[in-house]
């Protein structure tokens, strides 16, 4: 069918939906909970970049979209626009984390021990191919990417394999673990600088005003919680080979449930609880001598913080980089505040990137009025 | 798809429409000054009208008449997509007779027939700052707003006469409204410019992407940038007219015709066009 910009376009559009129905279309339908369940990553990441925390809504998306990361952040923020704010939630203490993980890179053991769980980390990238055989392909699956033992074994192993299992009775049964931040223990001896964790300004939300700069710390963290995972590993990165100063260390990297609560009708003092999310935590600590260079007395810990909805360890690590990154004064683009800031949006991105396909007919007809004009003056 | 049970009239909820009103509100109070606003994602695209159709929906009631274009143009794609939109979450009138409506949501054009005091035309812009040319820290240039520091923008166009002997800004022709703020008018065409000027209606910006809200309210004075002996040029279509409706002294399209590979020309504004072919044809048989 020929596609004219301009006329039918009612017609074309009808057409491309239709098209798109029959690229999606396939014999083998798969089911939101399947997607829900076997995707979890994926689910992790979109949510994130999202913004809002959904696990069966994502997967809804996921389906729709053919599996566009994109689109699917796309859908959802969409969705988002449509919902009334109707409470602000309580600040949530990550000391009382329900753990799934926890690991520390500064120390060789901390109180609570390390505790490895899931994770790709350790695993051998190797195709499997005995997941082709769709007959063991769920069995084969937990196996697929686990990775070697658990050193502590001090965690139930079905928890670590499937994060959402802790909503399922069968485990609920298992103890809890809960420690306190490795963090906590580095600032009761005064070697990190305190004074951001004590900050009770009410954060700025990004996604009700515009940000300006320079922007507030609780803006710039909410701006790359929900960042593209590309670009923010972008801007770590470039930071950590060179266009930047920052090359941390983890103090912490966390992953578990948190309860979320919000404050009662009846009694501000209450409050209610409305269900526990995934996250991943990360505290990256970078020597701090912005001032005191030559003073090494003076010297202290200032820490990058990364917080990302689900399973999303490289993400918050790049986003305590970038943190920290801020915190610094250069001319490299990680150093930017406003550059970072500002182009890291996926939805932003890739809206502004795609209009291109948008007819510009009648800016180009001025353009070659220009252009024309340009040739008969030099005539 | 859009359904009541899940979705809001006009999608949005209304605690974010009463938002965007206030935006607007304090846009026309100050005319050209762009006011920062909650932008909220939309089921189209960021840079695809997403600031025109946070407007559209924020004001628009059950008894409104819709119109959008897209280049001028009723069927392109984009504009139907957007009336798609609009219509399915609120079973408003749509046309394409822009005297009809009494919202018209544009890109890229102004319609030929001049709008009346009781209409509104919401233009969706890309990029709202006009200073971004010069300047690409958003910090320094709301700085230069507000003291209306603007002489790196004049000497842009300063420099830009003397290397190319005319001024190469082509479309998004920088204004000056009311004296007081330098304004991007959207990506019209200059031809369109001076319609912003002492207007009887009025003009509502949107920049969904970057969050800005602006508005010329009708009676504003808005002036193009130029010298006082270097005047400010519309695009030229002298001695070219529409092959459908004859018309000249429009901003016309420039189409290649198939066959013969000859330029041919024809209306930008497509239902200035057909109206004037209707009636045409209406005169004709009444004569005949």
């Amino acid at each position: 069918m020929a596609y004219v910009a301009v006329t039918g376009g009612q017609e074309a559009i009808e057409q491309s939906l239709r098209l798109l129905e029959i690229f999606r279309n396939s014999e083998e339908d798969i089911s939101v909970k399947s997607i829900q369940e076997h995707m979890s990553l994926l689910i992790d990441k979109i949510m994130s970049e999202a913004g809002l925390y959904s696990r069966e809504y994502t997967a809804l998306a996921l389906k729709q979209c053919e599996g566009s990361v994109e689109e699917a952040v796309f859908l959802l923020r969409a969705y988002r626009s449509t919902l009334q704010r109707d409470y602000y939630s309580l600040p949530v203490d990550m000391g009382s984390m329900r753990l799934i993980r926890r690991i520390s890179a500064a120390f060789k053991d901390i109180p609570g021990g390390q505790i490895l769980g899931p994770a790709y980390d350790y695993s051998h990238r190797l195709l499997d191919f005995s997941l082709l055989d769709t007959k063991n392909g769920s069995d084969a699956d937990h196996t697929a990417g686990a990775g070697p033992e658990d050193p502590d074994g001090a965690e139930d192993p079905d928890s670590a394999k499937d994060p959402d299992s802790a909503k399922d009775p069968n485990t609920a049964e298992a103890p809890d673990i809960i420690c306190s931040r490795v963090s906590d223990l580095l600032r009761s001896d005064s070697v990190l600088q305190g004074a951001a964790s004590d900050d009770d300004t009410p954060p700025f939300d990004v996604t009700c005003n515009l940000l300006t700069f320079p922007a507030p710390r609780s803006a710039r963290l909410q701006t790359f919680a929900r960042s593209d995972a590309g670009f923010l590993g972008g801007v770590a990165y470039s930071s950590m080979r060179g266009y930047g100063a920052v090359h941390p260390t983890v103090s912490e990297l966390r992953c578990g449930y948190v309860e979320i609560c919000v404050p009662y009708l009846l009694d501000e003092k209450e409050c209610v609880c409305i269900g526990d999310i995934l996250v991943t935590e990360v505290e990256a600590l970078v020597p701090s001598s912005t001032e005191t260079d030559e003073d090494f007395e003076k010297m202290t810990l200032s820490g990058g913080y990364g917080l990302i909805f689900g399973r999303n360890e490289n993400k918050a690590i790049a986003m305590a980089i970038a943190d920290a990154s801020l915190q610094t004064t250069g001319d490299t683009p990680s150093q930017d505040e406003e550059f970072v800031l500002t182009h890291g949006d996926c939805l932003e991105m890739s809206g502004f990137i795609s209009h291109l396909k948008l007819p510009h007919y009648v800016t180009f007809q001025s353009k070659l009025d220009r252009v024309r004009e340009k040739e008969n003056t030099h005539d | 798809m859009i359904d009541g049970k899940h979705y809001n009239f006009a999608f949005l909820d209304e605690g974010s429409k009463r938002e965007i009103r206030r935006s607007i509100l304090k846009a026309v109070a100050i005319p050209g000054y762009q006011v920062p606003f909650g932008s909220r994602e939309l089921p189209i695209g960021r840079g695809w009208g997403t600031g025109g159709i946070q407007i559209t929906l924020s004001i628009i009631g059950k008894e409104d008449v819709l119109k959008v274009i897209d280049q001028g143009s009723d069927e392109s794609v984009n504009a139907v997509n957007i009336k798609k939109l609009v219509r399915e979450c609120t079973d408003v009138k749509i046309t394409t007779d822009s005297e009809e409506a009494s919202i018209i949501q544009s890109r890229h054009r102004i319609p030929e027939i001049p709008m009346r005091g009781d209409q509104i035309l919401v233009l969706q812009v890309p990029t709202p700052e006009p200073l971004r040319i010069v300047e690409p820290r958003e910090a320094v240039t709301k700085q230069m707003h507000a003291e209306a520091e603007y002489s790196g923008m004049w000497l842009y166009l300063f420099e830009d006469l003397i290397r190319y002997g005319e001024i190469s800004i082509s479309s998004e022709y920088p204004v000056s409204v009311e004296g007081r703020y330098i304004m991007n008018p959207s990506p019209i065409p200059r031809y369109d410019n001076p319609k912003l000027n002492d207007s009887e209606t009025l003009y509502l910006f949107g920049a969904g992407r970057e969050k800005k809200i602006y508005a010329i309210p009708p009676h504003t004075k808005v002036e193009s940038l130029c010298f006082a002996d270097v005047p400010f040029k519309k695009e030229d279509f002298e001695g070219k007219s529409c092959r459908l409706c004859g018309a000249a002294g429009v901003y016309l399209d420039e189409l290649i015709e198939e066959g013969t590979g000859r330029k041919v020309y024809e209306c930008s504004d497509t239902g200035f066009c057909r109206k004037r072919r209707e009636r045409r044809r209406q005169d004709g048989t009444i004569s005949a």
